[in-house]
């Protein structure tokens, strides 16, 4: 007994240290594995106020471009609001077709990152205004991201810019799908993997959102083709797609609140129990 | 003794945010950042309680995670510098450095220099490691480490040499 308190005495710094790395390795572990960042996160109090106080001065330089990205919304939405003939047609395009069964929370992203392999926005509301996880988020060019963690006032959204993000995406034109992936390149270009071969792929066309997500509703833009390549062990297209976002430069964003998420979640739930 | 503990900490508070709002924004080249809060641990005491140091730097890391949101990457490579920093002081200044009155902020000489290329390599090195777990970013890793090391060397000189306490 007394040569165990010894020895704990005499290496007291030394399991300190094993037991802070521990520590330390197994929230970065956990931080690794997809939606489980839950314990250290800028969503909480004392970092999401920092970065609203800083983003409020920052906000002054991006006043020009944030107007004139608006002013070009609001003019898309009322060319389509004047050519609407028909009013059993629903307008085609493509922000406002996916998003009859979805609500709309306005909210800005007071910190962006983009520099690293698992990049993080911060947003100014959280769980107080309706914000859950695995809501999606988008801006009038394209789509952002997917909401990971939330405190009351704030929440934390997994950019498409993450090596961890992955999303449903199709061809517009010819509807074939794939996953959306990045590979920590460039802030500019995403990549569209698992394409089938058969689909008939040609440079400019459009990526949107697939629909086959509760998180994104269909039709909501990505970018356009920049590059196709055919992966040599699966026979399968890889896209370099050119998004249609600045992902450096974010002001503010929407994000998507889908109505039937939770019945959808509760139904395919209940079919995991019955199995 | 109290106004080296009030210096430690004004030392843990201004570091932490001088990285948050300026350093972590300057993005040179777009994904290079220098890192001079590990200041922090360097420029600690060198006879200071080891113990308290470990629990500062582990704080220190928990916070740096926390904006960054990136788990528990930086408390990881905090505590291991923490850790080796006597060894590494050993290996800089020869055995008996305790003894010596070891003053890091002041003119760089190549021992200086030697401790701080130590510990800034082998903070970066776990820091980016464990950043992105997978082997296929190999190379990608060991450029941005070897880049942002450089960095945040030149970083740590200059800001040591701007606090350098004037004598004469």
């Amino acid at each position: 007994m007394q040569q165990i308190v010894n020895f704990i005495l005499k290496n007291s710094n030394r399991l300190l240290f094993l037991l802070l790395l521990v520590i330390s390795l197994s929230l970065t572990i956990q931080s690794h594995s997809y939606h489980k960042s839950k314990v250290i996160s800028s969503a909480n109090f004392f970092t999401g106020g920092i970065y609203e106080r800083v983003n409020n001065i920052n906000e002054y330089f991006n006043l020009k471009s944030q107007n004139e990205e608006l002013a070009m919304e609001n003019a898309r939405l009322k060319s389509l609001l004047f050519n609407q003939k028909d009013t059993t047609k629903l307008p085609e395009i493509d922000s406002i077709k996916g998003v009859k069964k979805t609500d709309i929370i306005v909210s800005k992203v007071i910190h962006n990152s983009y520099s690293v392999f698992e990049n993080y926005l911060t947003i100014n509301n959280g769980s107080s205004s309706g914000i859950k996880r695995n809501m999606g988020v988008i801006n009038s060019a394209g789509i952002v991201g997917i909401v990971d963690n939330t405190s009351p006032n704030y929440a934390t959204v997994i950019s498409i810019l993450n090596v961890k993000s992955q999303i449903n995406a199709k061809i517009k034109k010819s509807n074939h799908f794939g996953s959306l992936v990045w590979n920590g390149k460039s802030t500019g270009f995403v990549q569209l993997i698992d394409v089938p071969r058969l689909a008939g792929v040609r440079k400019g066309d459009t990526i949107v959102t697939g629909g086959q997500s509760i998180i994104f509703p269909e039709n909501i833009g990505i970018g356009t083709i920049d590059k196709v390549y055919i992966e040599e062990d699966t026979n399968f297209y890889v896209i370099q797609v050119k998004l249609f976002n600045d992902m450096t430069n974010l002001g503010h964003v929407y994000i998507l609140k889908n109505k039937d998420a939770d019945e959808i979640t509760k139904l395919e739930n209940q079919n995991k129990k019955n199995e | 003794m109290n106004s080296a503990l009030l210096g430690n900490i004004a030392r843990f508070i201004l570091l932490l945010f001088a990285q948050v709002l300026i350093f972590n924004r300057i993005d040179l080249f777009g994904f290079i950042n220098p890192f001079p809060y590990i200041l922090f641990i360097i420029l600690f005491p060198v006879n200071g309680n080891k113990t308290g140091l470990l629990a500062a730097s582990f704080f220190l890391g928990l916070l740096m995670d926390m904006f960054c949101n990136s788990g528990g990457v930086h408390a990881a490579a905090c505590i291991t510098l923490a850790y080796f920093r006597p060894a590494i002081f050993k290996f800089s200044f020869g055995l008996s450095y305790e003894y010596q009155t070891v003053k890091l902020n002041d003119v760089l000489t190549p021992e200086r220099f030697s401790f701080l290329l130590i510990a800034v390599v082998l903070h970066h090195s776990i820091m980016f490691l464990l950043e992105v777990f997978k082997l296929s970013f190999l190379w990608e890793i060991l450029w941005r480490t070897f880049l942002s090391t450089i960095f945040t060397l030149i970083t740590c000189i200059i800001i040591i040499y701007i606090i350098k306490p004037s004598k004469r």
